[in-house]
């Protein structure tokens, strides 16, 4: 049974699959809910990344200050700050255009937090790297290039 | 046997800094051990930043955040003493949970 589920579960890459396997009883409506959450970390193209975050085709926002080094020595370990002016954030994504899996984190802010956050990511190579900010009025997206002298994925 | 989250909490002027560092490999799945072979994806998928009850920040990742995750963010509230707990569970099904007091 667990294997025949776990085939199920990679055969299905699409976000329909899920309410499919509730249907059918094969996944609680929990289960579910975990596993779709999961299915945008799984995009390896910006297009489907933003599509699984909901987000379509963000607008470009200059309200978004993104803090990255303009070379990064260590790709393993590349420092980033964002601070979103957009009202009512609710939540960040960080993506990264040329890893093989697009997005890297996901945060959820409370209303009483302050929308901007710092932390370490990892770069496969030199490449753009994106903010995607959901407010209540919508996705909104800078982008910031970042050249990597060792890479952070493969290396 | 999971190692003990770093956390620092600190409130001035109404404003609580917190920074906070994730004892994990948070090994991305691509990368490669000298044999070849490549190294399985093991890091956190899911982490929450509680203040007393309230969650003021939480979160998922993927395999592109560094080693050890490092977080820095700010929320409005808190008071000395008050309890500031992070909790996360990685792709292994293992969990964690650690708190301290807001300074």
């Amino acid at each position: 049974m667990a294997t025949g589920r776990r085939t199920i579960l990679k055969a299905g890459g699409a976000l329909g699959v899920w309410s499919v396997l509730v249907a059918a009883g094969v996944l609680s409506a929990g289960e579910a809910r975990a596993a779709a959450d999961r299915t945008p970390f799984q995009a390896t193209t910006l297009e489907e990344a933003f599509a699984a975050l909901g987000a379509g085709r963000p607008d470009a926002s200059s309200y978004i200050e993104l803090s990255l080094p303009d070379i990064a020595e260590n790709g393993a370990m590349v420092p980033i700050g964002v601070v979103s002016r957009l009202p009512g954030t609710e939540q960040m994504a960080i993506l990264v255009q040329k890893n093989p899996n697009k997005l890297a984190a996901v945060f959820d802010f409370a209303p009483d937090t302050l929308p901007e956050l710092q932390t370490r990511i990892r770069m496969a190579e030199s490449s753009d790297v994106l903010v995607l900010v959901k407010t209540a009025a919508g996705f909104h997206l800078a982008r910031r290039p970042v050249r990597v002298t060792i890479g952070g994925c493969a290396a | 046997m999971s190692e003990a989250t770093r956390i620092r909490a600190t409130v001035k002027d109404g404003i609580t800094e917190v920074v906070i560092r994730m004892a994990h490999p948070m090994e991305s799945g691509q990368r490669r051990a000298p044999s070849g072979e490549r190294l399985p994806a093991h890091h956190i998928t899911d982490f929450a930043v509680h203040h007393g009850e309230r969650q003021v920040l939480g979160g998922r990742f993927g395999g592109g955040i560094s080693a050890n995750p490092h977080l820095v963010f700010r929320f409005r509230g808190g008071a000395a003493g008050e309890e500031l707990s992070v909790s996360w569970t990685d792709n292994r099904g293992v969990m964690r949970r650690d708190s301290v007091k807001i300074g």
